[in-house]
């Protein structure tokens, strides 16, 4: 743990970050933004966990990393498969164009409240 | 491994344990953003809301407050009092920056009508962003007592602890961070 590997982390993490926001600025309408944006993100975060929590430095018994990798399986089933399960939803519950999907859950909406 | 030690590497993998169900928790929250992420009853949607730039300044802004808490971790490595107070206080003040940011943003869409209430998108929104806000709110209170406690005793073992386990929790703030800067702001303002 020294100060230039915060700095390593820190200036790495503010290149990612700041590549991040100006491909969205001047390329938004990109169709690899999505995969672009997330593996610049996927990049920082092992960058942080790495320069930052030290993830990786244990000696003996590797709890931290074992526990972060059973996080990141419950993380990917609840995210892709919230995701996944909600897309079929809206595919096979409504046969509406988006503007009457609007207008259906606006009224809904309106007598719910 | 002597006594002290053994003490230390416990609590430490106990609370990356914690952080770790808060990942989940974020995890269901970031979800729950992305499948509503469409609904927003004829309300406003995220490209028409969210302000890039301020987005980017609280990235910053939060990204500069974990190096400077990696400034007091090295600084308790060498037993450098000076060196900690200077970092915690640099990390107050910036994590007091990034939640006035935060709070004017939030502030600012309830007051021209478009809160949590608004629509399903706006809930979501409301929720992630600010269970993230109240995560750094408890950061800063904690800080404030670790400081306290540094000038009234000194650097004891127990506040070592805690100044490492406050160090993972911020970092892992930031990091939660990233993620929201990515998926809210960035993904959001452009679909």
């Amino acid at each position: 743990m020294t100060i230039a590997r915060y700095t390593i982390g820190f200036v790495l993490s503010l290149l990612l970050t700041i590549v991040a926001y100006y491909y969205v600025v001047a390329r938004g309408d990109n169709p690899l933004l999505l995969i672009v944006l997330a593996m610049l993100a996927i990049v920082q975060m092992i960058v942080q966990l790495v320069f930052f929590l030290h993830l990786g430095e244990e000696t003996g018994p590797r709890y931290k990393l074992l526990s972060f990798g059973f996080m990141l399986i419950v993380l990917g089933i609840v995210v892709i498969g919230s995701i996944w399960i909600m897309v079929n939803l809206n595919q096979n519950m409504m046969h509406m164009s988006p503007s009457e999907k609007t207008n259906y859950m606006t009224t809904q909406n309106d007598q719910a409240f | 491994m002597n006594e002290q030690a053994a003490v230390f590497n416990r609590t430490t993998v106990g609370f990356w344990v914690y952080l770790m169900t808060d990942c989940v928790l974020f995890a269901s929250l970031f979800a729950t953003f992305a499948v509503l992420r469409t609904a927003t009853a004829s309300g406003p949607s995220g490209h028409e809301i969210f302000e890039l730039p301020l987005a980017l300044t609280e990235t910053i802004i939060l990204l500069t407050s974990s190096y400077s808490c990696g400034f007091v971790l090295v600084g308790m490595k060498r037993g450098n009092i000076k060196q900690m107070m200077t970092g915690f206080i640099a990390t107050f003040l910036l994590g007091i920056a990034f939640l006035s940011i935060e709070l004017s943003e939030f502030t600012k869409l309830i007051h021209e009508g478009h809160g949590p209430q608004q629509s399903a998108f706006l809930t979501s929104f409301f929720t992630l962003v600010g269970t993230h806000g109240a995560h750094i709110t408890v950061g800063l209170i904690w800080l404030l007592v670790m400081v306290t406690v540094l000038m009234k005793r000194g650097l004891t073992d127990k506040l070592r602890r805690q100044i490492t386990l406050f160090g993972l929790f911020w970092h892992f703030l930031d990091l939660v961070w990233i993620f929201i800067f990515t998926v809210v702001y960035l993904i959001g303002a452009t679909l």
